[in-house]
């Protein structure tokens, strides 16, 4: 079982949920951007929930392929004419173009078993500064052939064959993808919120932020008026996480990404709320975000909330695939 | 305290103290064979440790701070009464001939001593791994000698050649690979500092002891080749 590249889009990856146990030696986990998207795609498809997927950015790829291949597309809806958030039986021989995004900036293809590439370090995630993980530690390339696995679910398989359109009626509602912009992030206050004076505290709230085209899977790089600087200039280095906003003497913060470093020396002003890290990751460049200052429990409910919304998603999914 | 709401940061000293660090690497070292299959990462950094959790795993307590600190003050009396035995000792031949030392002059200069004499205090030198970060391998080690404590350059080189051993500050470090960096480069391993493919990806770990050992230019090529 293979698919056939034939125009690697703008940025397309294989990622999963990540590799964990090496962040005291500077590797970061990394992963997907949107790993509510990815798990969706891979419950359509009946794989492992963690299983890699190609995460495809902004500018999607167009696949061929060579057999008939059970596939889900979910995440950021791009102009195409295949069908999103929800199984797709592609025969053998379809093109797969996938267009542009027309709203987020994500989407993850999911096949069923899954791609054929070898873990590294535990993971199949690309990690691009690295070179290694993923497709040889880099993004799809025009000519590449990727092998598949064999799919676990084929009952779904031989179901979807019998049917006119090849695919269901129903779909998986999408959780990431923002209806309209600016779209809100909650954080907790940074380790050095405290240090920076109230007028840069203020602006961090009040101000509209611009994703800039500079932004990539290691950061997002926030456009408005620059921060002023910290009180208290020179921080000794510390830990950084997913979701960390640093402000470097530019006074142009970052939202630490995926691919971020895993300790760092500019001052942190807030740290994005777990549960909404895979929104803020569907912003394509100049997409809008404002803050919304949350405790931590606050924090932490949101979490549970947002995990409930995807337990009750994978439950719905389970479910139609039950009733057949 | 909380770092974010899936994170805690343990933190002893907002100043670097090479002391405190070394309860730290071995606090971290205590936490980590303690495997607590809800804490994915534990971070030893400069002041303090990092812990990061997995808040899906089954048994992720309900108020996780809490259990973290329970771990780390569990964990902190023994570390204070360790013996310093924690790290490993690591040998890291550097070849500190012109075409590697990319920023040798500059720094003797600043450093009012011969060009010489700064890769000799630099070779002498005992080193710490005190944190890693910046990129994969990569591991700022303390115990530069004071005369050698320069500032970074002013503007950071857009690509730093793989293994270059720099210096700034009080601290010393090796470029795991070509990346942008501001560090003042006086020498080049030809070790490779961290390889996915090995089962222990890194070169160096927190807290290993480190000693650099000059090579000439022969030697450095002929390790190189056995890359």
């Amino acid at each position: 079982m293979t698919v056939k590249v034939l125009r690697p889009g703008l940025l397309t990856t294989l990622q999963d949920y990540g590799r964990h146990g090496f962040q005291r030696v500077g590797l970061c986990p990394g992963g997907a951007m949107d790993k509510v998207s990815l798990t969706l795609a891979n419950a359509l498809v009946g794989n492992a929930l963690d299983e890699a997927a190609l995460e495809m950015t902004v500018i999607g790829p167009e696949i061929l392929f060579e057999e008939d291949t059970l596939v889900a597309v979910c995440g950021a809806e791009f102009q195409s004419s295949f069908p999103h958030n929800r199984p797709v039986l592609a025969r053998k021989g379809t093109r797969f173009n996938v267009g542009r995004a027309a709203r987020g900036a994500r989407a993850y293809l999911a096949v069923a078993g899954g791609f054929a590439v070898e873990p590294v370090l535990g993971s199949r995630s690309t990690y691009l500064p690295g070179h290694f993980g993923g497709l040889e530690g880099r993004a799809l390339k025009h000519g590449d052939v990727l092998l598949l696995r064999e799919p676990q679910a084929v009952e779904r398989f031989t179901s979807l064959k019998k049917t006119k359109d090849a695919t269901v009626k129903w779909s998986a509602r999408p959780l990431t993808v923002p209806d309209r912009e600016p779209i809100l992030v909650h954080v907790i206050e940074g380790q050095h919120f405290a240090s920076f004076d109230s007028n840069s505290q203020r602006a961090f709230f009040d101000t509209v932020w611009s994703v800039a085209p500079d932004s990539n899977r290691m950061g997002f790089r926030l456009s408005g008026p620059p921060l002023g600087r910290p009180e208290a200039d020179e921080i000794l280095s510390g830990p950084t996480c997913l979701g960390s906003v640093q402000v470097p003497p530019s006074g142009v913060p970052i939202a630490l990404m995926a691919d971020h470093q895993t300790t760092g020396g500019y001052p942190r002003i807030a740290e994005i709320a777990s549960a909404d890290v895979a929104r803020l990751a569907q912003l394509a460049p100049g997409g809008k975000v404002h803050f919304a200052k949350c405790s931590l429990e606050m924090a932490t409910e949101l979490r549970r909330d947002a995990r409930e919304r995807l337990n009750a998603a994978l439950r719905g999914i389970a479910w139609e695939y039950q009733r057949k | 305290m909380p770092l974010g709401d899936s994170a805690a940061y343990i933190e002893f000293s907002t100043t670097l103290d090479l002391e405190v660090n070394n309860v730290v690497q071995r606090l971290a070292l205590l936490i980590l064979k303690q495997k607590v299959p809800w804490i994915r990462d534990v971070v030893p950094a400069l002041g303090g440790v990092a812990l990061h959790f997995d808040p899906d795993h089954e048994g992720f307590p309900a108020e996780p701070l809490e259990a973290a600190l329970e771990i780390v003050n569990g964990s902190l009396k023994e570390s204070l009464e360790m013996k310093d035995d924690a790290g490993r000792e690591v040998e890291l031949p550097v070849c500190y001939e012109p075409e590697f030392a990319l920023d040798l002059k500059e720094v003797a200069k600043k450093a009012q001593l011969e060009p010489q004499e700064v890769c000799q205090l630099h070779e002498a030198g005992e080193y710490r791994v005190l944190m890693m970060g910046f990129a994969p391998g990569h591991a700022y080690m303390g115990g530069l000698h004071v005369k050698l404590a320069v500032p970074r350059r002013a503007s950071p080189r857009a690509v730093v050649p793989a293994g270059s051993v720099a210096i700034a500050n009080e601290q010393t470090v090796v470029y795991p690979y070509a990346i942008s960096g501001g560090w003042n480069v006086i020498g080049r391993t030809p070790r490779v500092l961290f390889d996915a493919k090995r089962s222990r990806p890194s070169l160096l770990w927190p807290g290993d002891r480190v000693r650099f050992r000059a090579i000439g230019r022969e030697e450095f090529l002929e390790l190189e080749k056995q890359k």
